[in-house]
């Protein structure tokens, strides 16, 4: 399924006919019901849920993060060491990580959804993630207006490039994949022992 | 006239948002008033794990939602402005198109829609109980928050290069320097600020 993929190039995979390209999309749909549906069952769309995380006051929005990325890392490794799947990895550039992210989060206090939740909660009925998403929608704008020039100056700070965690330590992946799972699931179960929800 | 008055009253309305919130019926406001997750966080997200083996298999594709909101931005641009906003940086590197990631924040609303409506929690409100509780029931100021919210969220996730989800998620899963730097970065922003409207 891979091997077919590699052979397209990237260019005509974008300005392939809708046909060629509808198999993909479809997978997109079922994917991407199958995500609405578990974020909503998490209550993760919820607004009292999320301001509750930064608020400290619950913890579903740790729990449901720590546990896709304990069993989420644990296949996507494997099947990668298998050469099932391509590792996504994005640059580290430590200015633009840690501006955009320090933003980033100051946006998701305010509007109390998240790019992914705030699909849900529209879906779910929450009507105030309207205006949320027509914010995201203009701070798109706004960062593609000064693209030209963050490219130049913040996106220069700090660029490491591409760093993963046990290249950095200088430890096999697949040993720490294991300790990582091992300390993250610790601390899921200190989670689940001090805080109800 | 009426505009003027109604500038005024929002403005006075944000100026306003601490005394807002002093006034409010409890000072410090307990999320776990409120109704939780109806499923197990474990469950779900060992579901999502499992369903990012899935994309990253089937769509070689990371589960990512906020180049969604670029795409349209992208789209309302070239319908008003297409020159200009094909001349723009982000959209030489990442020209607008429908793709992958595009009909999978479409269908993460259906899939929301659709846990909800068999959860029996279809909500159909314009304002979170939580947020009235807090700051009273003017849907303007919970506009105005949530517009501003938006924004800087879209802006810091472009830079950052990712969001919740493609960070959060997709990135801190395959051991990315960038997404853990970034994923903790999102919540010491959004704790701070949190407890700036919630708890002060």
């Amino acid at each position: 399924m891979i091997d077919q993929r590699k052979a397209v190039p990237q260019s005509a995979e974008k300005s392939a006919p809708l046909v060629a390209v509808a198999p993909k999309l479809l997978a997109g749909v079922v994917f991407g019901l199958a995500f609405g549906f578990l974020l909503q069952k998490g209550g993760v769309g919820k607004f009292n849920v999320l301001i509750g995380q930064l608020l400290l006051q619950d913890f579903t929005v740790a729990k449901v993060m720590l546990t896709a990325i304990v069993v989420g890392m644990v296949g996507i490794f494997t099947l990668h060491h298998f050469a099932k799947v391509k590792l996504h990895i994005k640059p580290t550039r430590l200015g633009a990580n840690i501006i955009g992210g320090l933003l980033f989060g100051a946006g998701f206090a305010l509007m109390g959804y998240c790019p992914g939740t705030a699909a849900v909660a529209l879906g779910q009925g929450s009507w105030d993630a309207l205006f949320g998403m027509a914010g995201l929608v203009a701070g798109s704008w706004i960062f593609a207006e000064l693209s030209g020039w963050t490219k130049r100056t913040i996106e220069n700070w700090g660029d490491l490039g591409k760093v993963l965690l046990p290249d950095l330590l200088h430890i096999p992946r697949g040993v720490f994949v294991v300790i990582f799972a091992v300390l993250l699931t610790a601390g899921l179960l200190v989670l689940h022992q001090y805080f109800p929800r | 006239m009426r505009m003027l008055r109604k500038d005024s009253g929002l403005i006075s309305a944000l100026a306003l948002l601490p005394l807002h919130a002093a006034v409010a019926a409890e000072p410090g406001v307990n999320a776990l008033n409120y109704p939780g997750p109806t499923w197990s966080p474990y469950v779900v997200g060992a579901g999502i794990g499992v369903l990012s083996w899935l994309t990253f298999y089937f769509s070689n594709s990371p589960i990512g939602a906020s180049s969604f909101y670029a795409q349209v931005s992208g789209f309302i641009g070239k319908l008003f402005a297409k020159r200009h906003t094909n001349s723009l940086t982000y959209f030489k590197d990442n020209p607008p198109s429908v793709n992958w990631e595009l009909v999978f924040v479409v269908a993460i609303i259906i899939g929301g829609a659709i846990g909800a409506l068999t959860g029996g929690e279809f909500t159909n409100e314009w304002l979170p109980p939580m947020w009235t509780a807090r700051f009273g029931d003017s849907l303007t100021l919970r506009a105005v928050v949530a517009i501003a919210g938006g924004i800087l969220m879209a802006f810091g996730a472009r830079l950052a290069g990712g969001c919740t989800s493609g960070h959060g998620i997709s990135g801190t899963l395959q051991l990315n320097l960038a997404s853990w730097i970034s994923v903790i970065c999102f919540f010491v922003g959004g704790i701070a600020v949190a407890m700036l409207l919630f708890k002060l």
